[in-house]
């Protein structure tokens, strides 16, 4: 199971990564193993706001459907249209190929773009998974 | 892992859609050690099972296999079950793993005044199936069946035998629960793993081709892009498949599963499987009153398949609506790897024939997604 170092984790299994004011976010090699085969995600609309910790989605597989929830504030500005046609994307290559939806974040007083402090490092949700077995 | 009926069972190995397509087309291996399996023996074996069950057991030919049910009083199933007849005297039940307690505590009670012993084994088995059109070809090479030249190819469909598997003593049988050929192999627990080590490398080793000469095995061989995901597999094209893929095969099969379909307050009839109760057999049986009653009513709800218009997965408990009205409620559904929509069998209040011409949707969480009446099975395997 990968989790690679660069990326920011949440505890309900989201990953992102910020580029300048963009923040990129998908669900975790370990989600998509315990989700089984993904056969559907609903993603947030383009221009739609979302609110970190908040549901904003849903990923389907062939077992059970789980909300998608929303590591950072900000505007929706790119969902990954591929995974409509092949939403396994997200087993096959979920940090990369299987990304869902890009943030434009909100910036803070100074116009710094940042992300939450809560968020987990690589290392911090390693550990998470391997405590839940 | 997924917990089950108080057991640790394998939900998927790897993907489960590549191991429902491997079992299409070639073979799957499963490890089903949770139902439950209940031996009857004794002169009145037969006489008994007639009265306990829905069908007629004393009319099973020892070697053969029928699938029935056990009703209560009222008609309500408490179990669909597999009975052999593996002697004049012997039948082997299986009951589903949630309902072993259930079948082994009515089959008690029902036998109290016959001369019968009716026991609890499921500890005395584990249960290994073979399932897929390359299943006769894995499989033959490694069983010895009783009579000695009784060739596994020869087999009939829902029949059984006993012998040796990979060398360990077992009941042999052309059942299964995928829609598929396969076979279902009861053996010892402490040889379980064994037999599906060499099963497993049966399965895998190159040139699997059929000493059962059915030919079965070069066909799976040839056609399965997806065997090897699971296992690495060239050869026979076997994959180990957990309960996830077994869900998906029984309900493209159009079968029924206790709990989604099956239930204590359905009928078989409701369930399209009237076919079960034996209203001829001699003598009286469990829950005839209340089933003759309900085969002269017609059943009340119908039992129907529907494909889904969309990507979503129309689950268990959804609605269904005709023209915007609830008409019904989803009892299954999955993607079907073999269809490439998501499938689902639903409970209606009318028959799928009063519903022609009129709109129908099913309620996936608050969305109304088009959903089309479609006759059962959703896949049959060429015979």
């Amino acid at each position: 199971m990968s989790v690679p170092a660069e990326l920011h984790y949440t505890p309900e299994h989201e990953w992102v990564s910020l580029e300048g004011t963009s923040a990129s976010v998908g669900i975790t090699d370990y989600a998509a193993q315990q989700l089984g085969d993904v056969v559907y995600v609903s993603l947030p609309a383009l221009g739609a706001t979302v609110t970190a910790g908040e549901p904003c989605g849903e990923v389907e597989s062939v077992k059970s459907v789980s909300d998608l929830y929303s590591p950072v504030d900000g505007e929706v500005i790119e969902v990954n249209a591929e995974l409509e046609d092949d939403p396994s994307l997200v087993n096959a290559e979920p940090y990369t190929a299987g990304w869902m939806f890009r943030v434009r974040v909100v910036q803070d007083g100074n116009g710094d773009a940042a992300l939450p402090t809560d968020l987990l490092s690589a290392a911090e949700y390693d550990e998470l998974t391997k405590s839940a077995g | 892992m997924t917990s089950f009926a108080g057991w640790q069972m394998p939900l998927r190995y790897g993907s489960e859609t590549a191991e429902h397509l491997a079992v299409r087309r070639a073979a799957g291996l499963f490890d089903l050690s949770h139902m439950g399996e209940i031996t009857v023996t004794g002169p009145d074996a037969g006489a008994a099972l007639d009265y306990a069950l829905t069908g007629q057991a004393s009319a099973v030919p020892p070697g053969r296999a029928r699938y029935t049910m056990i009703c209560a009083e009222d008609g309500g199933v408490l179990d669909d079950l597999v009975v052999y007849r593996q002697g004049k005297q012997e039948f082997l039940v299986i009951a589903n793993a949630s309902n072993t307690a259930t079948v082994f505590g009515a089959l008690t009670e029902r036998a109290a005044d016959y001369d019968v012993a009716v026991v609890d084994a499921t500890q005395d088995y584990a249960l290994i199936a073979v399932q897929g059109p390359a299943a006769a070809g894995i499989l033959a090479p490694l069983a010895q069946l009783e009579p000695a030249g009784l060739e596994l190819g020869a087999m009939k469909y829902y029949a059984g035998a006993f012998g040796t598997v990979a060398g360990r003593k077992a009941w042999v049988a052309r059942t299964g629960y995928t829609g598929e050929d396969g076979f279902e192999v009861y053996c010892r627990p402490q040889d379980a793993e064994h037999v599906w080590t060499v099963l497993a490398a049966g399965g895998t080793a190159s040139g699997g081709t059929g000493a059962g000469g059915t030919g079965a095995g070069g066909t799976g061989a040839g056609g399965t892009g997806a065997g090897g995901t699971g296992a690495g597999g060239t050869g026979a094209g076997l994959v180990p498949a957990g309960l996830a893929a077994r869900d998906t095969l029984r309900l493209e099969a159009g079968m029924p599963l206790y709990g989604n379909e099956l239930g204590p307050d359905v009928t078989p009839f409701e369930a399209g499987l009237g076919r079960v109760v034996k209203f001829d057999k001699p003598g009286e049986f469990v829950g005839r009153e209340a089933l003759a009653a309900r085969a002269s009513s017609g059943p009340s709800r119908h039992l129907a398949g529907l494909t889904i218009a969309s990507r979503r997965i129309a689950r268990h408990g959804y609605p269904v609506l005709a023209d915007g009205r609830t008409c019904g409620t989803v009892t299954s559904g999955a993607p079907s790897p073999t269809l490439g929509v998501p499938i689902a069998m639903a409970y209606l209040d009318r028959p799928a024939a009063s519903l022609a011409g009129a709109v129908l949707t099913v309620g996936i969480r608050g969305e109304a997604v088009p959903a089309h009446l479609t006759d059962l099975p959703f896949y049959s395997r060429r015979r």
